[in-house]
């Protein structure tokens, strides 16, 4: 059975692409802020002008780390079950990540994150299948800025057990999560074997990867944890108009990320990833649902793909403000086209406002894009020896094909069950349970999520060995 | 004659044509035009009408971004004649910008400058990643009216508020106003840490810093 999928380029446009990121970096180069970033890219052969900062790539160099970066890992969860493949052909969703903002469900109006409404998103999402792996969802004002970042973390492993893609704030505290996981999961060796978590690392728009980013590479490819290069090219401002310059600058900035990460330590995972954006010419934002931030994405991916590498992207997300009719259309059209470009892990569902809000609510109406998206990347079924003549015996001109035993055994099969979020009952049926549209529903939804929560399985010592690490390092940091 | 050149100037302006706005300065210069009849009749006009249209959705910011470029290079043609006659171009104010310490988004802030230029302010852009010290050393060097700090994280926002203090604590908390922006500035952030103006955008930064210019 072929798996449906989308191919927005053509070979010769994805190679044309790698070819001008490699004349890029060989030609223009790549800023690079960390000293010891450069001394390994000189090691590795690239010629580097200290003083502007700036790392010409000769392209053999970059074809080594493309020789040793894994095609596939394996993410586990802290009970050290496998939940999940970068790779190897499969589409996963999470939640979107480190949105300043909720959607407030009461009021309608947006205000800064707390760390109650990330465990309650946490809640959500441990409840949505649809979510393969959780996400530090948002940025958590209540909580002292140095160790927000690993606070997330701490709150995501003590209150789920899907994988989590995080990331960092500074370069210390990239170095503080990276102690804390080792700790939590009985040591550095134990963390490389199962990693439980993936980090995002940032370049900067247009080809300049700063300290805190080239750092965060050789720590992650040096402990063995996965990163994700989350390019970001802004079509027109940070990076070329035109969607296929953008796409270069996209593809030049993660060769620059793979070289400088398998430097540090070849056959370390890491992920082609990234979030780039349209530059509206109105308004001067990043719209996430536009179209054309979608079909960079697909194309990017499609890069990705070519060279064999896992693949990342930020799609189901909305520009819209409320969870209204724009976030519908903008996030279920950009989750099925990233399920059909075969990304691997596709992060944005319950984000609005250019990735600044989060909520809950929009996260179970995103399921059921995501729900829909999988289930047409799963294609045309062929469940019988025959197409469609066997269920024609004894029919007789009969609509009675639910009397057929066949109809029972098969029809989960073909149909994915959407939850009451997406209503598929009659006019009288609708109207006698009070009219609710979209926004009600979820509202339902997220509050029966979080009632049917339960935690993790944890052993008693492992949550104790977490909640004694982070008070160690509150303390710390307070210090 | 001059009505030709002025309407040229301003066609420069708003086709965004940089060097034709430059050649069109220095030929003022030759034809004995005094630099501010040639910049108030010629190149402010095309900008203003760069600004209503855009106002309008009718252009868009590259048109804007392009037009302030060429506003720019014809003003820098025309500054020597302007500094030989001992005349200067009545500034609406002198604006400090810069995204803080911590923080290298550049586009927003640099937009705000552009558009800040355009409109008649004197803009200092110190760029990304400035340190607190550096924007007040350069206000109080340049004597600036206004001092705009940028940030587009959560967590360099607090270097907005410590920016306050520290002019407080430098007993020169008066003598500026602060303008703070960026995506997650909002009006009760900037209330909160006591600024004196915020904006959502860049076209809104130019209102605000006009209003405070005029004391609102």
């Amino acid at each position: 059975m072929s798996r449906p999928s989308f191919e927005l380029i053509s070979t010769e446009q994805v190679a044309r692409i790698l070819d001008e990121a490699f004349a890029l970096l060989a030609h223009t180069g790549v800023r690079v802020s960390l000293p010891e970033a450069r001394a390994l890219l000189a090691s590795g052969g690239a010629a580097v002008d200290e003083n502007a900062e700036v790392v010409r790539l000769p392209e053999a160099l970059i074809r080594a780390g493309l020789q040793s970066a894994p095609h596939s890992f394996t993410l586990y969860n802290l009970l050290g079950e496998a939940r999940l493949t970068y790779g190897d052909d499969q589409v996963h969703f999470d939640p979107g990540s480190a949105a300043v903002n909720v959607l407030d469900a009461d009021s309608g109006r947006q205000r800064p994150a707390q760390s109650a409404d990330l465990l309650r998103i946490i809640q959500v999402a441990e409840g949505l299948p649809q979510f393969a792996a959780q996400s530090t969802a948002v940025v958590c004002a209540d909580i002292p800025v140095p160790i927000g970042d690993l606070y997330r973390l701490y709150l995501v492993l003590l209150h789920s057990a899907k994988p989590v893609i995080t990331g960092a704030f500074t370069a210390e505290g990239g170095q503080r999560m990276l102690r804390f996981l080792a700790g939590v999961c009985g040591g550095a060796q134990a963390l490389r074997e199962r990693p439980v978590a993936v980090f995002d690392v940032c370049p900067t728009p247009p080809l300049v990867y700063s300290a805190f980013a080239a750092q965060s590479l050789i720590d992650l490819a040096r402990a063995g944890v996965p990163a994700e290069i989350v390019s970001m090219p802004l079509a027109g401002s940070a990076g070329p108009v035109t969607l296929l310059g953008s796409v270069v600058q996209h593809a030049a900035e993660c060769l620059a990320g793979i070289a400088l990460h398998q430097c540090a330590a070849p056959g370390a995972p890491i992920v082609w990833g990234g979030a780039p954006a349209i530059f509206d010419m109105r308004h001067g934002t990043t719209p996430m649902g536009a179209v054309e931030t979608a079909m960079m994405d697909a194309a990017y991916a499609q890069v990705g793909r070519s060279l064999g590498l896992p693949t990342h992207t930020y799609l189901a997300a909305s520009d819209a403000k409320l969870v209204d009719a724009q976030a519908g259309l903008e996030s279920g059209i950009s989750a099925v086209l990233a399920a059909l470009a075969g990304v691997s892990m596709v992060s944005g569902a319950g984000m609005l406002d250019f990735l600044n809000c989060h909520s809950a609510e929009k996260l179970v109406v995103d399921a059921e894009a995501v729900r829909a998206a999988l289930r047409l990347r799963e294609g045309m079924h062929e469940l019988t020896p025959t197409l469609g003549l066997e269920f024609f015996v004894g029919i007789d001109f009969r609509a009675d094909f639910l009397k057929q035993k066949v109809t029972r055994q098969l029809f989960r099969a073909e149909q994915s069950l959407p939850s009451a979020v997406i209503d598929r009952g009659s006019v009288r049926a609708w109207e006698e349970s009070g009219r609710l549209d979209t926004w009600a529903r979820a509202r339902l939804r997220v509050e029966e999520l979080v009632a049917a929560y339960t935690p993790p399985d944890l052993p008693p010592a492992q949550a104790q060995e977490l909640r004694e690490r982070m008070a160690a390092e509150q303390k710390a940091v307070s210090a | 004659m001059s009505t030709d050149i002025f309407q040229a100037m301003a066609q420069s302006v708003i086709d965004g044509e940089k060097e034709e706005a430059a050649r069109l300065a220095r030929q003022a210069v030759t034809d004995g035009i005094d630099p501010l009849v040639a910049i108030d009749q010629g190149f402010v006009a095309g900008m203003r009408y760069v600004g209503e249209q855009y106002t309008l959705g009718e252009m868009f910011l590259p048109d804007l971004v392009l037009a302030a470029e060429a506003m720019k290079a014809a003003i820098a043609e025309l500054e020597p004649e302007m500094a030989r006659r001992g005349t200067a171009r009545q500034v609406l104010g002198t604006v400090v910008i810069g995204t803080v310490e911590g923080d290298i988004h550049d586009i927003g802030k640099t937009l705000v400058g552009t558009l800040l230029s355009a409109n008649g302010f004197k803009v200092y852009d110190l760029g990304v990643n400035v340190p607190l010290q550096t924007f007040l050393d350069k206000a109080l060097e340049v004597n600036a009216d206004i001092i705009g700090l940028s940030t587009l994280l959560t967590t360099t926002m607090i270097n907005q508020r410590k920016f306050v203090q520290a002019l407080e604590a430098a007993g020169v908390r008066s003598r500026f106003k602060v303008l703070v922006g960026g995506a997650p500035v909002t009006r009760s952030w900037a209330a909160e840490i006591g600024a004196d103006g915020y904006s959502e955008d860049a076209s809104g930064a130019v209102q605000a810093a006009i209003q405070l210019m005029q004391g609102g």
